[in-house]
């Protein structure tokens, strides 16, 4: 019997591992560098070894109210994870079970405007949000994340419900089953993991996006990005400030990300993995 | 369901068709005032904008060029995971951890602890090297900008990959090796098909995601030096918020539209049989 594999498998440990350091090391530099001076952060040779402080958190703490900028992220990507589900699901399941000959092409229209750099409808947009006073306010980024992560959302969902059988479907309709208790019954348990990884992935996305919540909010309604964003002074040297306000805007998400990604990935992989 | 569809098109229309009405009339802020009808001028001055050209080659150099590295190393990456060894478990989180980060940390890490010709990591590493250090953000914009974004979606990749990679067949790998097709005959004839909708999937995602990049090109060149480093995302933003020129921003939003469907349908009639 030869052996399973070509590449001997302490080699490819070996590989793996290297590899997979390598490409987390940018991400490693940064939490390290969060418990450094900034005469540490910028020392030639990098350190390695060092006293670390935990000064750099509570000065970001201090410095921009990273508790209010937290629970900020936290209404607006749960608020509009819901909201977008809300929306989505009834579409994409009226898309998956009453097909018609235009379904195709609605879907791909979706899809493309999610092509369109947001800066296009930054104008209008901002406009409105200025005529009905809520600029700088949750609600209206709960609004525009919902508006801009519909499209995926709705294509997640309607690759999920399409994979129902339909015979499944008639056999409940012939039982008496409504609308509601046909989804609820039937189509909800079939595709939960699709809902669910819908969900995480818009959470995810939410939480991440700066192009909105910089145009339109400041400092009662922005997000973790707003507030990294005041961080890249010009010179750029306060690199300890910026890796523990880094840190602690990117762990929450991480860590998320870490614990959910199996349920993440099948819902990214939009029904091509069988 | 009519309502809920009905909804949807009107979310999503609204913008477009104010960005469509601001496209075709004069509209600067710093002119207030009326309206008045342009015509095609708002298009015509977006077009000849000498940065127009080079913002559209690197919008297709920069979506090419990651799209090509996440595939290829993704399914390297993939197939170098894919069987059990030590760790495994610790190196696929460690692997996707990338993609959760938000595009604004990531350019600020890159342009700031990696990349900073003085006391950024790469540095020195090239000195190590006995090289001098690369000024990345001046004279490699573009380079720069696709490694960083290159970075954050190599982790999407992989890990669809993988994904697809656990459902193949293992009992035909396991035939295809006695009946003595070497590796790579394995690997060209078994593993690339299986992974053929897989890698639609990820072409596509990027494409829609990478057509708008903006905060890795805001926060680490500006886009420049010069328009060195200026896509069609890029260009409006400068158009709209730092020339004030509503009109002409959004006729370069249409254009990103059209440039967007073109590239979809194009798209589809390749891969799109694979979507269905």
């Amino acid at each position: 019997m030869p052996p399973r594999n070509f590449l001997p498998v302490t080699l490819r440990t070996l590989v793996a591992w290297v590899v997979t350091l390598l490409l987390f090391f940018p991400l490693g530099w940064v939490f390290l560098t969060s418990f450094k001076t900034e005469l540490q952060a910028i020392h030639v040779p990098p350190l390695f070894v060092f006293h670390p402080t935990l000064e750099n958190f509570s000065l970001v703490q201090q410095r921009s109210d990273y508790l209010l900028f937290a629970r900020n992220s936290l209404y607006t990507s749960v608020g509009s994870t819901f909201l977008g589900l809300l929306i989505a699901v009834p579409a994409a399941y009226s898309m998956a079970f009453f097909k018609t000959r235009h379904t195709r092409d609605i879907l791909l229209w979706m899809l493309s405007t999610k092509m369109m750099p947001a800066v296009g409808a930054l104008i209008p947009v901002y406009v409105m949000c200025q005529t009905a006073g809520m600029l700088d306010s949750v609600p209206a980024l709960i609004i525009v994340y919902t508006l801009s992560n519909l499209p995926i959302m709705v294509w997640i969902l309607f690759t999920n419900y399409k994979e129902v059988p339909g015979e499944i479907l008639e056999a409940a309709r012939m039982d008496g089953a409504n609308l509601w208790k046909e989804f609820r019954h039937v189509v909800l348990p079939l595709t939960i993991g699709g809902l669910a990884s819908t969900g995480l992935l818009c959470l995810v996305l939410s939480w991440n996006e700066a192009f909105w919540a910089l145009n339109l909010t400041s400092a009662k309604a922005g997000t973790l990005a707003v507030m990294i964003a005041s961080y890249s002074s010009p010179e750029g040297l306060f690199w300890a400030k910026l890796s523990a306000a880094s840190t602690m805007a990117i762990a929450p998400i991480i860590v998320f990300g870490w614990l959910c990604q199996k349920q993440l990935v099948q819902g990214l992989t939009f029904g091509a993995v069988k | 369901m009519a309502p809920a569809v009905l909804t949807l098109f009107l979310w999503m229309i609204v913008p477009l068709v104010m960005t469509l009405y601001y496209a075709f009339v004069n509209y600067n802020l710093l002119e207030p005032g009326a309206h008045t009808f342009a015509g095609l001028n708002d298009f015509r001055y977006f077009v000849t904008d000498p940065d127009f050209w080079p913002a559209v080659w690197n919008t297709l150099l920069l979506i090419g060029t990651v799209i090509v590295i996440t595939v290829v190393f993704g399914v390297l990456l993939a197939l170098l995971v894919n069987e059990p060894f030590p760790g495994r478990g610790v190196v696929r989180v460690l692997l996707i951890s990338p993609f959760f980060v938000m595009p604004t940390v990531n350019a600020l890490l890159w342009k700031n602890m990696m990349m900073n010709p003085i006391y950024g990591v790469l540095a020195d590493v090239w000195r190590a090297f006995g090289a001098t250090p690369v000024d990345w953000m001046t004279n490699w914009p573009l380079l720069s900008v696709i490694i960083i974004v290159a970075w954050q979606w190599l982790p999407f990749a992989c890990l669809i990959f993988i994904t697809s990679l656990q459902s193949l067949d293992r009992e035909q790998m396991e035939a295809a090796r006695m009946d003595g097709a070497s590796a790579p005959q394995r690997f060209f004839y078994l593993t690339l098909p299986h992974l053929g909708r897989p890698m639609s999937v990820v072409i596509m995602i990027e494409m829609i995601f990478l057509l708008s990049v903006y905060a890795e090109i805001a926060i680490t060149t500006s886009g420049g030096p010069g328009n060195a480093s200026t896509n069609i995302t890029y260009m409006i933003y400068k158009q709209a918020l730092l020339g004030f020129n509503v009109g002409v921003a959004s006729a370069g939003a249409v254009f990103a539209v059209i440039l967007a469907n073109i590239v979809a349908v194009f798209l589809v009639r390749i891969i799109g049989k694979n979507l269905d």
